[in-house]
């Protein structure tokens, strides 16, 4: 595959870089392949030997009320928390990208904390906080959470690709009049869509995602998707995990990938006009 | 334009970051300083404690080695995780940097669609691999190898075996970024010199990689350090992390003060294993890793 290794040992050198890729590869995705195959075994129990195919587990799936309440109850904290955390980093994008102010490179750092802090110290620290002030946990704590756990990532998104976009187109439309609301409007965020996107689809999925802060957060009684999984998880590997599990990977490989072909095929046409 | 305001007003970034300061100052900075505080409180019975000062927690901590058997091994694990990420994650990312393979974006399309399956159920997926119905003892069963199942699941190898999967991307992408960031003339300048090919990476990229290196092992001891979810699903009773510590201290014992030391206690840990990465490489590679 590569031409520039005239001697053995690089050779040789190259092909173990490569077996070891596949390996590494391999190792990935086999777990996870072992999920989904399981979920389609007609098997009493979750594991191997594989003895006959069955979507029996997917129709109880439909039937289990704690599941598909816990489904939902992630979906709305997913969708808020997507929604305010993108708006709130796109604002503080601009003003680190844009601005020069004293004290920015305190707050850029702050910024990224919540990512580089492991999630049980933010989960006690939140508790620790409410308890101070005697409020029993809510869903807009769970909901404050997330967006904490989220901004990072959507700043760092939305900050690269502002520094992409040159100060002078807006600066051309404000000296010609145009007022900052409909510049920002008009110019930065059509610019930014693509960030926006990739940030809104993050954070949905972190949120979605996050067990260990949301097993500190949640409100007596009220389990997300994956605290659900593991309270299933306590009493046995059962086939109907690995069909909930099938069906979360379908939805959460097949959104984005989704978003991004779309988003290809646009630019793509766009480019083709 | 706003009455008054210059073009890039200082104001105007103030209004604009606002919310987000808001944000963190309620919770990420006040919680920790409040944490800091609860260490000092007195336990009373589970779920009361007493705002008289104490340095009860802080003594507790330094003297009963049940919590210094926590934190070394959640040292270790952490350690071997980063370390093992590090050698196996090297070689995909090289490949993929070297490779004229013409679909190369589809090998890193790859490596980010673990990032969006649930982290409990990739979590959980190795069970199939390594329990006593997984793929490996079934497989071994039927050829003959061996009669009864091997105990490989809940152990602290399946512990480190299920965060290896877990950080493997975070390690491979970091190394890509600062190998794509290597000007390639540089290597094809210590061929012509006559290097050979392993020289060359030797004396060149491999000392310019280091940083995404570096980046990566911080991420990656960070991240298994922290971690609840692992050794709660593939470890024993015994492989409990200061992360399944914490937990239990503060939900089941609900000891506050005590968990709010433990919790203090990993942070300083992890704080000043980037601190002294930072002072070395920079936090901006870290970024440029979250980001990538």
């Amino acid at each position: 595959m590569r031409a520039d290794h005239p001697n053995r040992e690089g050779r040789w050198a190259w092909r173990l870089t490569g077996a070891i890729t596949v390996c590494v590869y391999i190792f990935m995705f086999a777990p996870i392949l072992a999920t989904v195959v399981l979920s389609f075994n007609a098997s009493m129990f979750g594991g191997f030997p594989l003895t006959g195919f069955s979507l029996r587990w997917y129709e109880k799936l439909l039937t289990n009320e704690p599941v598909l309440d816990a489904f939902r109850t992630s979906m709305w904290i997913a969708l808020v928390t997507a929604t305010v955390t993108t708006l709130l980093g796109i604002m503080a994008a601009l003003a680190l990208v844009r601005f020069e102010f004293r004290g920015k490179q305190a707050i850029n750092t702050l910024v990224i904390l919540p990512a580089l802090v492991p999630e049980t110290i933010l989960g006690v620290g939140l508790l620790v906080m409410i308890k101070a002030v005697d409020q029993p946990r809510s869903m807009t704590l769970l909901v404050l959470g997330h967006i904490l756990l989220t901004l990072p990532y959507v700043v760092l998104i939305v900050q690269a690709r502002m520094v992409g976009i040159k100060r002078s187109y807006e600066e051309a439309a404000l000296s010609l009049g145009a007022p900052r609301v409909s510049t920002f409007r008009e110019i930065t965020l059509p610019l930014l869509i693509p960030a926006v996107l990739a940030s809104v689809l993050l954070a949905f999925t972190i949120s979605f995602d996050n067990t260990s802060a949301s097993l500190f957060w949640r409100p007596a009684g009220v389990e997300t998707m994956p605290t659900q999984i593991l309270s299933m998880l306590k009493i046995s590997i059962s086939p109907e995990v690995n069909a909930l599990g099938t069906v979360m990977i379908l939805l959460t490989v097949g959104i984005p990938l989704a978003g991004g072909l779309v988003l290809q095929s646009l630019t793509w046409f766009k480019a083709g006009k | 334009m706003t009455k008054g305001w210059k073009l890039y007003d200082q104001r105007l970034a103030w209004v604009l970051v606002a919310p987000v300061l808001l944000l963190l100052t309620l919770l990420l900075l006040l919680p920790i300083a409040m944490m800091t505080v609860y260490t000092f409180f007195t336990f009373v019975t589970a779920g009361v404690e007493s705002a008289v000062l104490t340095f009860d927690n802080w003594k507790e901590f330094l003297t009963d080695s049940y919590y210094h058997g926590f934190l070394w091994k959640t040292v270790r694990v952490g350690a071997i995780t980063a370390v093992i990420c590090a050698i196996l994650g090297y070689f995909p990312a090289y490949f993929i940097w070297a490779t004229t393979f013409r679909h190369k974006w589809l090998l890193l399309l790859l490596l980010i669609v673990p990032f969006w399956i649930s982290f409990t159920i990739r979590t959980f997926s190795w069970i199939h691999i390594l329990g006593e119905q997984g793929l490996i003892n079934v497989v071994l069963i039927r050829l003959g190898v061996i009669n009864e199942p091997l105990p490989m699941l809940y152990t602290e190898g399946a512990v480190i075996m299920g965060l290896l999967h877990f950080l493997l991307p975070y390690m491979i992408l970091n190394v890509y970024v600062s190998l794509e960031s290597i000007d390639r003339t540089l290597i094809a300048a210590a061929r012509s010199m006559g290097c050979t090919s392993a020289q060359a990476f030797r004396e060149v990229t491999l000392p310019l990689s280091m940083p995404g290196l570096g980046a990566g092992l911080l991420l990656c001891f960070v991240l298994a350090a922290g971690s609840y979810v692992t050794p709660q699903l593939l470890g024993g009773s015994r492989d409990a992390l200061f992360g399944n510590l914490i937990y239990d201290t503060i939900m089941g014992q609900l000891n506050w003060p005590m968990g709010a030391t433990l919790s203090i206690v990993l942070f300083v840990l992890l704080g000043a294993a980037a601190a002294a990465y930072s002072r070395y490489m920079g936090l901006s590679q870290i970024m440029k890793g979250l980001s990538a």
